[in-house]
């Protein structure tokens, strides 16, 4: 499988480490216990389109939000996580 | 007058594609055999008059060659000898060369007297699945006898053993078209996208181009067959954009029209050439694929089908034609399609004594019936056959005629012709589902993206239609990847017959009929299987093992689930195929491996002062990728004991240097980068000042402890970072992760500066003025412009050189670091410096002995199961920042009071010695999981206080102090019986520290 990294171009996934869901987001410090829990442990698993992060290890060290297929390992979008969250 | 050669009986005076000007000698099972540039191992047995080649895999059944390509079952041989022997290699496929030795398998002692053959008489215990209804009583037996005999009598072939001498590449190839299969599907494609200009691959398995165009004596447009197909890969070979890869296996198809392939480099050799790797293992990237795969010919179910001598019709004809063989001279046709008919009729043509053709169909054609007539061919239609006899060879054929009478008719080939399955496993990989077509009586491709399937493929079986659906697939190929293509005209062909009706399995036979040739299954398991439950198709291969050999069920698939499905009174599509999975045909490990073998698997990492230490004795030790000096022994230190006892000693009382390099540095610069380090530090640190450092504790966003270090603070909003050597990666994927994903409004940027920084550790009384010395005037280091704790940036020599006053040995220490490009010329600037102190180099050892005696956690603390609380440092946690890690550091099983807490062991014998690992009981309770208290973590022989010392997590530990635990370790027969003391077990004041 290959990621198109906005910074470096087309590479082989082995350049990169995955931590799955994206939209798993760490709630504000202040947010109940269950919330952190959550966010943690909890995750869907499912079969179609998802949205999950990836680490460029071993390119530009940036951070990607990929929304992948998981069935078929098409990727439909992939942007940097900085510029997701300015704009 | 003989038409075969004297020296090759089944080799015909002329015909055939092999090289008769080049013959070639070689040996199977120690006998010396000739054959001709140009042969399989197989082609060349068959010409010798060899019939018998192998032992099947349970009851030990002579077995023949039964195929002419990769799909073949049964003659699966022992090649080479040495530390290049092989096992289960397909003789069909094997590329003669001179000097070749073979060898048969799965026999003892010889092939022709096989003991192993006895299983034949205990077959009614050898069904599919008996291994799940024996062997299980008495239970006492199993490993003494049961599991012993099975190691022995599973598997096929033996293994070397031996280090492969062979080296083996690995490649990558981009490609606009890729062509899988070089039959005319395949070859009609390839020109059809290179002339266009494309970039085109294309690969096939075999060394002769051309697929079933060498197999046989059709002629495209007015050449034969196999003279287009060599003018075609001509024209290929002289484009710039096409690469024709010969002996070639596509062998899986993976995401992002990727696809594995092995290339046979060197496999036709008998030793590769210099420098030449063995096999290539080939990462094909390509925008198009076309997959030309051919199809492979059905066997027919019926008793007595795995004699040697029975053989597949379409082989039969491919041996004749592309290698100059008739296999037997008095061949007898068994068949359900037309094509069968083809062979039996170039046999005949080729002076051989067809003795009947036996068609399971009604009627035929009456092109057919008339070539056999003009042929003078009896012909026995509506009939089947039943059995077959001859020990080691057939010489008997049993027919069943349509009108019941039974008839026997002497033979010694039987030519088997069940119709043909389109060869779809690359089409599955991917998860592609196959569908039946009753019109074929065959699975279908599943439908790709990006590719399409051609050719006999896809179920067209005609020459036509394979060189028009390839020329047009090829174009199409051409064009979608932007290339500009010409009408051609695809070449005439005349028509062919290609009906055929299956005929799964013929019934009524008292010998056993396989379905499943390498893997022994017959019909009576398929039944068996369904009657026991396991009917679904997925259940009927892995009960029966049917499909599950080397060969992936290429010839006994299709024919076991229409047995399946007619036991289980189920149509065939309802029952559905299994599918396949890479690889297509087996891929040695070597070619996978590639270079990374042996110390060149991982990269090895180096410290700068790596060379000096080795000058200077080191033992080195791997902590993560890279290579730290362990401990340096000197003259006459037979023990690493010893060794490291003295260093810690030196460094204790005069001063030490230790490379330090490896532990991960991260330089993090900001306007928010104090903020940024609150977030990720359970303590404090925007209230660190210029100049100075701090130890700091980092968790897990699930509470648990994920590294520890010091952060300096070198100039306003510049920090460095240390972590621990293997979570160096780890906590920059971290902090990475917080900066960008978590908190991206913050004003911080950070890098990895590990490997671009040489840093040692100078410990001891009398570091500071080794240093002095070291640094002259370039830094102000008294205790009270440098006091404990504080970091600095200066330039030294016309060097930009760091320094920080921590200590992991509880010394007064010092860490310097440079550049790595002085790294080397540094530390023997130290080693210089510190000579009148008798400076001593030391390494992990002597390191961890001493943050052992200080009570300093380390990797054995930080497992990931321990929290901040648990190695002592809650009152670390700041309570008044958010942090990674804080709320569910707080979680009640996180926070209470009985877990395991951080102390220090003494054995109360103090000539004990401990060990890591041991876990702690009560004295007098029981050694069982529920009087579990902890464990010891870290240990180490302490030379302040003369005996082992340990580290240990014990439930409520701190409030222990002083009692008596028994240390348990079953697994090296230690118990030992501890003292809880404090973790700091020498200077708990730090007077030394602060010096």
């Amino acid at each position: 499988m290959r990621i198109q990294c906005p910074f470096c171009g087309l590479r082989d996934w082995s350049e990169f480490s995955s931590l799955g869901d994206a939209n798993a987001r760490r709630p504000d410090g202040d947010a109940p216990a269950a919330d952190f829990f959550d966010a943690v442990y909890l995750r869907g698993n499912p079969a179609g389109p998802h949205e999950e992060l990836w680490y460029h290890a071993f390119g530009c060290r940036g951070w990607l939000r990929v929304a992948r297929d998981t069935r078929t390992h098409e990727i439909f979008a992939v942007d940097m996580c900085g510029e997701v969250a300015a704009s | 007058m003989s038409t075969f050669l004297s020296g090759q009986p089944r080799r015909l005076k002329q015909g055939g594609l092999v090289d008769r000007g080049r013959p070639l000698s070689f040996s199977f099972d120690g006998k010396r055999y000739h054959g001709y540039v140009g042969d399989t191992l197989a082609s060349a047995l068959l010409a010798n008059g060899v019939k018998l080649v192998g032992r099947s895999f349970k009851y030990h059944r002579p077995r023949g060659i039964l195929t002419a390509g990769s799909e073949e079952p049964n003659a699966l041989v022992e090649l080479r000898a040495g530390a290049r022997r092989e096992p289960n290699t397909r003789a069909t496929v094997v590329e003669l060369f001179d000097g070749l030795e073979a060898r048969s398998q799965n026999r003892w002692p010889s092939l022709t007297l096989d003991v192993g053959s006895i299983n034949s008489m205990f077959s009614p215990l050898f069904v599919a699945g008996f291994y799940y209804k024996t062997f299980m009583w008495p239970a006492a037996l199993w490993e003494k006898l049961y599991e012993p005999l099975i190691r022995r009598a599973a598997g096929l072939g033996r293994a070397s053993g031996k280090v492969d001498p062979d080296h083996y590449e690995k490649a990558h190839a981009f490609c606009d078209v890729l062509v899988v299969g070089a039959g005319p599907a395949g070859l009609a494609a390839s020109l059809a996208a290179g002339r266009s200009g494309a970039r085109v691959i294309l690969a096939d398995e075999d060394f002769l181009l051309g697929g079933s165009l060498n197999g046989d004596r059709r002629r495209v447009g007015d050449l034969p067959g196999s003279k287009w197909a060599r003018q075609v890969v001509a024209e290929l070979e002289s484009l710039p954009n096409a690469r024709v890869m010969r002996r070639t296996t596509v062998f899986g198809a993976y995401d992002g029209n990727t696809f594995g392939a092995v290339e046979r480099v060197s496999d036709h050799l008998p030793t590769p050439p210099p420098h030449q790797p063995r096999q290539r293992c080939w990462k094909i990237v390509a925008k198009r694929v076309v997959i030309a795969a051919g199809a492979i010919e059905r066997p027919i179910v019926f008793g007595g089908n795995d004699r040697p001598g029975v053989m597949m019709a379409s082989a039969a004809r491919a041996y004749l034609h592309r290698h100059g063989v008739a296999v037997g001279e008095r061949p007898v046709l068994f068949t359900a399609s037309d094509d069968g008919w083809k062979t039996v009729l170039d046999l005949s043509r080729a002076g051989m004594d067809v003795r009947a053709i036996v068609d399971t169909r009604r009627e035929i054609s009456p092109m057919l019936s008339s070539a056999a007539k003009q042929a003078r061919i009896p012909m026995l239609l509506d009939a089947r056959v039943i059995a077959t006899s001859g020990a080691h060879a057939l010489n008997r054929v049993r027919v069943r005629r349509r009108d019941g009478g039974i008839e026997d008719i002497r033979a010694d080939v039987l030519c088997v012709s069940g119709g043909w399955n389109p060869t779809i496993a690359l089409t599955t990989h991917l998860g592609g589902r196959p569908r039946w077509s009753e019109a074929l009586s065959a699975f279908f491709p599943d439908e790709l993206p990006a590719a399409v399937v051609v050719g006999a493929a896809r179920g067209s079986f005609t020459l036509a239609a394979a060189l028009r659906e390839g020329a047009e697939a090829g174009a199409e190929a051409a064009r979608s990847t932007g290339h500009r293509t010409f009408a051609e005209s695809v070449p005439e062909v005349d028509d062919e017959l290609t009906g055929a009706t299956p005929c799964w399995e013929v019934g009524g036979s008292k010998s056993k009929a396989f379905v499943d040739f390498q893997h022994d299954v017959t019909r009576e398991d398929v039944a068996l299987a369904a009657r026991e439950g396991f009917s679904s198709v997925e259940h009927l291969k892995r009960y029966t093992t049917l499909g599950m050999g080397t060969d992936q069920g290429r010839t006994s698939n299709i024919n076991g689930l229409a047995i399946l499905a007619s036991v289980t009174n189920r149509s065939i599509p309802e029952v559905g195929t299994t599918v396949f999975r890479p690889p297509y045909t087996p891929v040695s490990f070597g070619a996978l491996a590639g270079l990374l073998r042996g110390k060149e698997f991982r990269p090895t990492r180096l410290t700068a002062s790596h060379a000096w230490a080795a000058e200077n004795g080191a033992t080195f030790v791997e902590v993560g990728q890279w290579l730290r000096a362990q401990y340096f022994a000197q003259g006459g230190e037979d023990h690493w004991l010893q060794t490291v006892v003295r260093e810690a000693k030196a460094v204790r009382q005069s001063v030490g240097v230790c490379d330090v390099s490896t532990l991960g540095k991260i330089d993090i610069q900001g306007a928010d980068a104090a903020t940024f380090l609150d977030r990720v530090y359970i303590n404090t640190f925007s209230t660190l000042p210029v100049g100075k450092t701090r130890y700091g504790v980092m968790l897990r966003e699930d509470g648990f402890v994920m590294d520890d270090g010091t952060t300096a603070h070198i100039s306003p909003g510049h920090y460095v970072m240390s972590t621990t050597t293997v979570n160096a990666g780890k906590v920059m994927q971290h902090l990475e992760h917080a900066r960008q994903v978590i908190w991206p409004e913050l004003d911080v940027r950070i890098v990895s500066i590990t490997e671009q920084w040489a840093q040692y550790a100078i410990a001891g009384p009398n570091a500071r003025r080794l240093l002095e010395r070291l640094l002259d005037d370039a830094i102000d280091i008294s205790n009270a412009a440098f006091p404990y704790l504080a970091c600095a940036e200066f330039s030294w020599r016309g060097i930009p050189a760091r320094l920080f006053r921590v200590s992991f040995s509880g010394e007064l220490a010092f860490e310097l670091a440079v550049p790595a490009r002085y790294g080397d010329a540094t530390v023997r600037a130290i080693m210089a410096a510190g000579e009148a102190w008798n400076v001593v180099p030391y390494g992990t050892e002597a390191l961890g002995v001493m943050r052992i005696e200080k009570g300093h956690v380390a990797g054995n603390e930080l497992n990931g199961m321990t929290t901040a609380a648990d190695l002592g440092f809650a009152r670390m946690m700041s309570t008044k920042k958010d942090f990674i890690g804080r709320v569910l550091a707080r979680r009640p099983g996180l926070v209470d009071a009985d877990r395991p807490t951080l102390v220090g062991i003494k054995p109360v014998d103090r000539n004990e010695r401990l060990h890591a690992g041991a876990h702690f009981l009560s004295i007098g309770a029981k050694a069982a999981l529920a009087n579990d208290q902890g464990y010891v973590t870290s240990v180490a022989f302490s030379p302040m206080l003369n005996h082992w010392i340990g580290l240990g997590l014990l439930a409520r530990g701190p409030s222990r102090l002083g009692e008596h635990v028994r240390a348990y370790d079953p697994l090296r027969g230690g118990d030992t019986e501890v003292e809880i003391v404090s973790p700091v077990f020498f200077d708990p004041e730090g007077g030394r520290l602060k010096a």
